[in-house]
């Protein structure tokens, strides 16, 4: 892999965290994904850029065995999980044993019509965890960790909806973040919120990969050039480009990914 | 003496002090209830909503939640879904011949209040049935991805989030059900309700246990509806007036019903934004 990339990242020591192997997927009879391979590095951020219905969305749910949900979507290839190299996509695999180790923060906020206590002690609860102490201290730690437990300490009993849409949004990475997930799925976080939320979602993005190997589907390219390590530039079900992510925006090496970072197309 | 020989008697004691001597439907109602003649139909509604409910709500819940959540989605499902839709059109009255066949004969619950409270709850499960399937339908797809992708399994989410969420509107179902079902006259008569009736009906839970804890719904029993055509169709016309009241308190009652259904959706859905 080290062949491929020449950014300063690269000098770095890298660990493969995740894989995939000849990744196709399928809605049905609809080839969304077409032979996607392409590492994720442990404690990074990886950005997955594109346009629209170029099937970034429907990669990074495949990690997550989120399609597994909808009657008629099929998997082939595979995605690894290092370091025990367990194929995501095997049939034999229990998808919710996947989701105990992947956690994921949608596009708008989703908070349960509950208490922001219980929205994020609630992966914890599915986890068997029932001592009230480990709870409130995994809570609070989860909320430290989203950058929110200052703002709602007070306040824990209140119901999520109450929150705004940016602090709404933080409660579900801290959701996420409670059950010490080893990657964190972003799908387009910020598209739902202002400015400023916007900032603080990406600032929190940049702490967290000290802790978590993240994944982030963005239409905001500078987004992807301001939090990310890596990118790949997705085109019609297929990886066009997979870089460090100065290489991609300052030299990439295709010209269908030129022509997409500089507006020329997308 | 036997609960039926007891009621006998006392059904020969209350004949004369049944004939109303009130003039106005008002002075009427003020002591509508002091005599057992028209308390027993009351009562007997209020067994009675009591056995459709405790049986059409797990009955129709799980049906939904089965229907939605669990069942394959083919033309098994496709075909039942339609069934049910349009279950909920069939008149009363058919549904009344098949208690006929099945319960009071076949099962051997003769015409008594559980015959008829599993008449009710055959008539108001399609009811339920769609307003829990509209209620979890109306729960978008975010929450419960949300749900899944923390690690939740098919049940937990249906048991932590799907059916809480869907409460109000279950609750609104099941009290229109309801208060169809206490203004039913045709399934009940159909089945064998008595058309006049003196004495109440045990109260629930109160007879000698094991057996006679449920002597209450093997008792025979009249309801409001029929107790007013019963009064109609007799000559004087105080009991006109009497029928005019039953009506009134009838009436009163799905109001107040809907108006219940009306404020727990309200109360309810306030927590629930989206």
């Amino acid at each position: 892999m080290s062949k491929i990339i020449d950014g300063p990242v690269a000098h770095s020591k890298l660990v493969l965290k995740a894989e995939s192997r000849g990744l196709n997927f399928y809605y049905g009879a609809f080839q969304a994904l077409k032979g996607i391979n392409m590492p994720i590095y442990d404690k990074k951020v990886t950005a997955l850029i594109g346009p629209s219905g170029c099937g970034k969305s429907t990669y990074l749910r495949c990690f997550n065995r989120m399609h597994d949900l909808y009657p008629g979507n099929r998997y082939e290839g595979e995605i690894r999980l290092h370091p025990d190299n367990t194929n995501l996509l095997n049939p034999h695999v229990d998808p919710i044993e996947v989701r105990m180790r992947i956690s994921m923060v949608f596009q708008k906020p989703n908070p349960f019509p509950k208490s922001i206590y219980e929205n994020v002690a609630y992966g914890l609860r599915v986890r068997g965890v029932r001592g009230v102490a480990t709870l409130d201290e995994k809570v609070e730690q989860a909320l430290r960790g989203a950058a929110l437990w200052d703002e709602v300490k007070d306040r824990l009993n209140d119901l999520a909806f109450n929150l705004s849409g940016g602090q709404q949004q933080r409660m579900c990475i801290a959701r996420a973040l409670a059950t010490e997930p080893e990657i964190l799925l972003f799908d387009e976080p910020t598209s739902a919120l202002d400015p400023i939320a916007t900032a603080s979602i990406e600032e929190l993005i940049a702490d967290l990969k000290h802790k978590v190997t993240i994944l982030i589907v963005t239409h905001n390219m500078q987004q992807a050039a301001r939090v990310s390590d890596f990118t790949a530039y997705m085109y019609l079900g297929e990886m066009i480009e997979f870089d460090a992510t100065d290489t991609i925006f300052i030299k990439p090496k295709n010209k269908a990914t030129e022509d997409y970072i500089t507006g020329r197309f997308g | 003496m036997s609960y039926h020989a007891r009621n006998a008697r006392r059904y020969q004691a209350d004949r004369h002090a049944l004939l109303p001597h009130s003039p106005t439907v008002f002075a009427i109602k003020r002591n509508f209830f002091a005599r057992p003649g028209r308390c027993a139909p009351f009562a007997a509604n209020g067994l009675l909503a009591l056995v459709t409910a405790a049986t059409a709500i797990p009955v129709g819940v799980a049906g939904a939640v089965y229907l939605e959540e669990y069942a394959p989605k083919n033309w098994m499902t496709d075909i039942i879904e339609i069934n049910v839709t349009n279950l909920a059109g069939v008149p009363s009255i058919v549904y009344g011949l098949l208690a006929l066949g099945l319960f009071v004969y076949k099962f051997g619950f003769g015409q008594s209040i559980l015959s008829a409270g599993l008449t009710l709850a055959l008539l108001i499960l399609p009811v339920v049935i769609v307003a829990t399937r509209e209620a979890i339908r109306s729960i978008p797809g975010v929450i419960r991805e949300g749900a899944y992708a923390l690690g939740a399994t098919k049940w937990q989410t249906t048991a932590d989030h799907i059916l809480p969420y869907s409460v109000p509107g279950i609750l609104t179902g099941v009290i229109i059900g309801l208060a169809r079902a206490i203004g039913e006259t045709a399934p009940i008569i159909t089945i064998g309700a008595l058309t006049f009736i003196a004495f109440l009906p045990p109260a629930p839970f109160t007879g000698e246990p094991p057996a006679g804890l449920f002597d209450w719904l093997f008792a025979p029993f009249t309801v409001m509806p029929i107790q007013m055509f019963n009064w109609t169709s007799r000559p004087e016309a105080a009991f006109h007036q009497n029928a005019a009241a039953a009506g009134l308190v009838l009436v009163v009652m799905t109001l107040s019903m809907n108006a219940l259904a009306i404020y727990i959706r309200y109360r309810l859905r306030k927590n629930i934004k989206w």
